[in-house]
Order: structure tokens, then sequence, then C-alpha cells
């Protein structure tokens, strides 16, 4: 590939991918706000993507990029079913306030 | 074709199944029906599997095409095959298992008539012929067995058959108690022979009774040893099977069933059970001189020591029971000094004279309203004339007197006895004894039910219907030829399935002389009952009162039932309660439970905190979980080989 034939080494994309990762670790600890955290959740999948990606290249193996085709299919999926369950709950509780979500708890 | 089939098979098979699809359509959608059906499938069932019986015994040793005896029917797939283990479902018809089989199918059929009439106006009726099939197919079973396990299997089945229909009142306390009475104390001696399945097992390397015999053939000096403990163990099975000492006391309160019950099973075919199986394997017996001589003495001591407690019980069935126990130790003696046939041949006798004693007594109660205490009846004579003929054939029978059935049979017996090496004498004394003793008691029986005055006036005494009366008079007829065939005949048949009797004497007309000391016995025990119950009718209480320790004891049975309740069933009980029930049950097994529930509750009680319902916490969790295997990854990563994993 010739993006990689280039001077940016491999360690880059990896760093790169992996304080993504962090980001979405971080917002889906520390925000509230459920779509939020939903959000934070697909920056998590797509760091994942990104080293899929990174790999695939490195060792000219075409099963990673076949990966993230799955991951971005089962995200998709995700998407739509969260945040139709997000609408729900908002209905239901008129919050999307993570802390306030909590009928579970003994 | 049908003929083809019919003509190279005997059909084993169907002898026991029939009864069983009795069992199953009346046991099912009996109780639905009208009890017409019930009473022909009931009665259909034992009367086919007689009729087959018979065309069997005249195919195998009518003339007829030449069958081979023993004819072996094997079922074609093997029930056991493990390693070297090989048994098959395979009945065996011979001689002996012959002579059973008509005795079960054509007595059990009689009762069955009789129980028509004896059981129309019960509840449960057809739950009573289920039942009473059930019976008669383990029964067959048992008795066409080729294999000792098979035989194993009929044995069990006969004691759950007898059980079910000892209780077959389960509204009565009494009742269900004796059902498990006996079924508990029958447990006991099963054990005993089920030991000696495995010792048998273990030595020979096969439970099929023709293999056991070809073995001990090739090794005729292979004698005692583990034989001796083999066959004890089976003695000691049949022992409970057949209500001999230790084990007959299952067999008195067994009497709470049914009258044509009592017949059946527990006078007629099922407890001479142990007789049919020591005769069965009698080649091991024969290989083991000293298990031969405890059966003798555990016959003659049964023998002696049931008459005694026949002679002062009022319950006519109980006085029955301990005369059946009683001729059983006979039995038992004839094994016991190796003269099988002779064995075989007093039970065939005491099948049908027994079985009569007690359907007659089962008129006798049916037609005064269920009473059974003796002292309530008399001059029953006129009322219950066909009840009273073939009763008194049977009593007669029971003494023996000749030229009735158990003259001959009994006889057979006394005089093996007596040519029994060094203690034969002293087993036929005993035999002797107990024959006066016999004489005695059935003839107060008969006194007191039949002769003088009627001691309850309010009842109305009815002669039972044609249904009771035609097996009484059938069984009367049995009673009074069943012996003329004669132990020389009979013996040669049964030779080859039950070993030959060897009878050699020096003495001239040695036999003779024993019948006629045997018959004058008789006559002094009818004479006796005859002054101390027609005559003198004060005296018995007279003697009791003399000797009122020997009267307590005889008429506590021995307290046999107080001695075993205080030697063991108290010590079980009290075992099963404090060592097992509160220590082991309660205290260790209780605590333990106790113990684990306590820290998977106190585990939850510490983990339910980390239940807040925070979802925020519980990402957290999930992260921090991850980071520490990542982490773990890392530092041992040399343990994982994500270079192989990638490439591939």
């Amino acid at each position: 590939m010739s993006f990689l034939q280039n001077d940016v080494p491999l360690s880059w994309y990896l760093l790169l991918s992996a304080a993504l990762f962090a980001l979405g670790i971080v917002g889906f600890l520390i925000k509230r706000n459920l779509i939020t955290v939903f959000m934070s959740i697909e920056l998590m999948l797509n760091a994942v993507n990104l080293s899929f990606v990174t790999f695939a290249c490195q060792w000219n193996a075409v099963k990673g990029q076949i990966f993230v085709f799955f991951v971005m299919m089962v995200a998709a999926a995700e998407a739509a079913v969260g945040l139709a369950i997000i609408i729900a709950v908002f209905r239901v509780r008129a919050t999307l306030s993570v802390d306030r979500i909590d009928l579970m708890k003994l | 074709m049908s003929d083809l089939i019919f003509k190279n098979y005997l059909w084993l098979a169907a002898i026991p199944l029939l009864p069983f699809c009795g069992f199953l359509f009346n046991g099912i959608v009996g109780s639905r029906l009208p009890k017409g059906v019930v009473t022909t499938v009931a009665l259909l069932a034992p009367l086919l599997s007689f009729a087959l019986v018979v065309r069997d015994a005249i195919a195998l040793y009518g003339g007829g095409p030449a069958f081979p005896s023993p004819y072996v029917e094997t079922c074609p797939f093997p029930w056991i095959s493990v390693g070297a283990l090989h048994i098959d479902f395979s009945f065996v018809l011979d001689q002996l298992s012959l002579v059973m089989l008509l005795v079960v199918t054509g007595v059990g059929f009689l009762i069955h008539i009789y129980s028509v009439g004896y059981m129309a106006h019960e509840e449960g009726y057809a739950r009573y012929f289920s039942f009473l099939n059930l019976f008669l197919f383990f029964m067959t079973v048992l008795v066409l067995a080729g294999n000792v396990l098979l035989m194993f299997v009929g044995w069990e089945g006969v004691g759950l058959a007898s059980y079910l229909l000892i209780g077959f009142y389960f509204q009565r306390k009494s009742a269900v108690d004796a059902g498990k009475k006996a079924f508990i104390v029958n447990r006991i001696g099963d054990f005993g022979f089920l030991i000696g399945i495995f010792l048998l097992l273990g030595n020979f390397g096969t439970l099929t009774f023709s293999q056991i015999a070809s073995k001990l053939a090739a090794n005729p000096a292979w004698q005692g040893g583990i034989l001796t403990a083999i066959c004890l163990c089976l003695l000691f099975g049949a022992t409970g099977k057949s209500a001999q000492l230790p084990l007959y006391i299952w067999l008195p309160d067994a009497m709470e069933g049914p009258t044509p019950v009592s017949a059946l099973i527990h006078a007629a075919t099922m407890v001479t059970a142990g007789v049919y199986m020591i005769a069965r394997t009698h080649v091991l017996f024969d290989h083991a001189p000293f298990a031969l001589g405890v059966v003798a003495l555990v016959g003659a001591a049964t023998a002696l020591f049931a008459a005694t407690i026949g002679l002062v019980q009022n319950d006519i069935k109980r006085v029955l029971a301990y005369s059946t126990i009683s001729q059983l130790g006979y039995m038992f003696l004839g094994c016991g000094v190796a003269a099988y046939s002779a064995a075989i041949f007093h039970l065939v006798t005491h099948a049908f004279f027994k079985a009569l004693l007690f359907l007659a007594a089962g008129s006798v109660i049916h037609a005064i309203g269920g009473e059974q205490d003796l002292r309530k009846m008399g001059g029953l004579r006129t009322k219950l004339p066909v009840t009273f003929w073939t009763m008194t054939i049977a009593v007669f029978t029971i003494a023996g007197f000749p030229p009735l059935a158990a003259f001959f049979s009994k006889d057979a017996i006394l005089y093996a006895a007596f040519l029994q090496g060094t203690y034969g004498k002293c087993l036929w004394f005993i035999g002797l004894v107990t024959a006066l003793l016999t004489s005695l008691y059935m003839f107060r029986l008969w006194y007191l039910t039949f002769l003088g005055e009627p001691r309850t006036k309010d009842a109305h005494p009815h002669e039972s219907p044609w249904s009771m009366r035609a097996p009484l008079v059938i069984l009367g007829l049995l009673s009074i030829c069943g012996g003329w065939i004669g132990l020389e005949h009979f013996g040669v048949f049964l030779a080859p399935a039950a070993g030959a009797l060897h009878l050699e004497t020096k003495i001239p007309h040695l036999e003779l002389y024993l019948s006629i000391a045997a018959v004058l016995v008789a006559l002094e025990g009818w004479l006796i009952a005859d002054k101390y119950y027609r005559r003198k009718t004060e005296r018995p209480a007279q003697l009791a009162a003399a000797v009122p320790t020997g009267y307590k004891l005889l008429a506590n049975k021995y307290y046999v039932d107080e001695i075993y309740g205080a030697a063991i069933v108290k010590p079980l009980l009290a075992v099963s309660k404090y060592l097992l029930g509160w220590v082991v049950d309660t205290a260790i097994l209780g605590g333990l439970a106790w113990l684990l529930a306590g820290i998977a509750s106190l585990a939850g009680m510490i983990l339910q905190r980390w239940q807040s319902g925070n979802l925020r916490s519980y990402a957290a969790w999930l992260a921090l979980g991850a980071a520490v295997v990542l982490l773990f990854v890392l530092l041992h990563g040399s343990s994982f080989d994500f270079a192989v994993a990638v490439r591939h």
C-alpha cells in the first residue's frame, strides 16, 4: 500500500488508534448523557477498526479489512437498536442521564 | 403356515406373557369396564397359559414330534453382554419346570375362578385380578428362567405381587403393615440370594443353569469351600421366600390379604419358590454336603416349630399359615436329604390340598360374614355341605391318611430322611412328631369349624356360589388322586432335571413299616383331637391352665416377633433415628448444607454492592477488568503466541 510505504511509521497509526480508544473509554466513563456514551462506544469501535486496517496493510493480509466490514455492520445494527432503546428510555424516564437510569439496582 | 409355526416351537414366552397382557389390560382400563369383561380377560389369561403348558407337556413328553429335552427358548437379542459375561432372556422347559408350571397355571386358574365368586362384592375388583395376573406372570418367569438372574427377576416380581395383594385392603393399617413386613423380610432373604448370585458369577463366570451344571460335572472332585458359601447364601434367600426359620415371620401376617391370595401365593405356589430354587440348583447342593445338612436341619426345625404354634392359634387362616410353614419345612427336609423329587412331589400335593384348605376356609369365612375366629364357628357341617366335605378331604389328606395324596408324598420324604446317613433317623423322628402335631391341629380346626353346636347364634351361613364350589371340588379330587402316581414313577420322570433318588436299603419292607408308623401317628392325632374337641371340650382350657407358661409361649408364637422387635427392629430404628437421622443427617449433612448456603449468602451480601444500577460504575469495572487482563497478557506475553495467531 502506497501510504504505508511513505514515511509514516506503523507505530503512529497504532498510537492514534490507542489515543482514540482511550478517548472513547474516558468519554464512556465520565459523560452522563446517554447519547454521548453511545458515541464513545462508536469511537472505541472505530479505534479498533483503525488497528485492524493498519495490521492488514502491515501483513499484506486481507482478513483484517474484512473484519472491519463486520465491525461496521455490527456497529450499524447496534446504532439502530441502541438509538431506539434510548428513545424508548427517554419516553419513559424523561431523562437521558445514565446516573438516573438505575432501575436495575437491588 | 400356522401349522408349521405351531409344530416347530413350543412358545414358552407366551406362557408368562399372556397373564402379563391380562395384567396390563385390567390394570389400565379394567376399572372403567363392566365386571364381565374384566372377569373374561382375567380368567382367559391363566386358562390359555395352562392350555399352552399342557400342549407343551404333550409335545415334549407325550411321544409326539421329538423336541430336545430340556427344551430351551432364547430371546434373539442378549439381555446383558459385558466382557465375558453374557446373559440371555432364556426359558427352559424340562421335567422340573413342567411340573411346577402345571401346578402354577393349573391351581392358579382354579383360584382365579374361585376369586370371581369370593371377590364379587369387593371394591377394586379389576385391581385384584390385574395383580393376580401379574403374580402369574412373574411366577411363570421364575419357573421358566434358564439362568439365575432371570429367576431372580421372577423372584422379586412375585414378592412385589405378594406385597400388593397382602396390602389389597389398603384402608386397613394391619394389612398395609403386613404387606410391608412381608416385603422387608423377603428383601433380607433376597440379599442372601443376591450375594449367592455374585459368588456364582465370580466363581463360575456364568449364571446359566446348564453351564453351571456342566462345569460342576467336569470337576467332580470340587466339594465344599466356596460352593458351601454359595449354597448357604441361596438357602438364606429360600428361607425368606419360603418362610422358613429364621425368616418365616412374614407368612402368618400375610393372611391379611384376601383368602384366595393366601391360597395361591402364600400356600400353593410362591412360597414353594424356595424349594423349587433349591431343586433347580441341586447340582450345587450335591457338591456342598454341609449346606445340604443345613437345609435339612432348617426344614426339620421349621416343620416342628411351626406345627407347635399351629396347635393353639384361634384364627382359622393363621392355623393354616403355620401349617403351610410346617409343610414347607417338610419340603426343605426332603431337599436336605437330597431327595429333591420327593420334595417336589410333596410340593405338588401340598399345592392341591393346601389350596383346597385355604379355599374351603375362605368359603367358611365368606359364608359367615368375614368371621375368622375358630371359637365363634362350629356346627357348619349341615349348613355348608360342599365346603364341609371338601375340607374333610383336605384335612384327611394333610394328616396323611392313605390313599390320599399327602400320604404318598409325606411318606416319600420321611422315608428318604430315614435312609439319610448319620442323622437321618433323627430327622425322621422330628418329621414323625410333626406329622402327629399336624394331624392334631388340623382335626382341631375341623372339629371347631364344622362339628358340635354353632357358637354364634345370629349368623346365617349360606353355601358359596358355584364359582367357589367348583374349584373346591376339583381340588378335592386332585387331593385324593394327586399322589397315586407314586414316588417311584415321579422320581424317574424328574430324575433328569432334579437328580436321581438313592433309596437303597438292606432292611426288607422298610418303607411299609415307616408308612404304618406314619398312619398310626396320624390316627393318634385324630383321636387326641376327637377327645379334646368333641368329647371333652373343657379339657383344652384345663390343660392350658395347668401349664400356663407353655401355653403362653405357644399362643404368643414363642415371642419370636417380640424378640426380633427388641433385638433387630428397635436397635435398627434407634440407629436410624439417632445416629443416621440426627447425627449424620441433621448435624453433618445438614450442617454442611447450611455452611455452603451461609458462604453463598455471605458472598452474595458482599457482591451485591457491585450491583449499583449505575451504568458508569459498571463500565468502570469493565474497563478496569480489561486493563488487568491486558496487563497480564503484556507481562506474560511469552506464553501467548500472538504472532502465530495473527499470521494464520
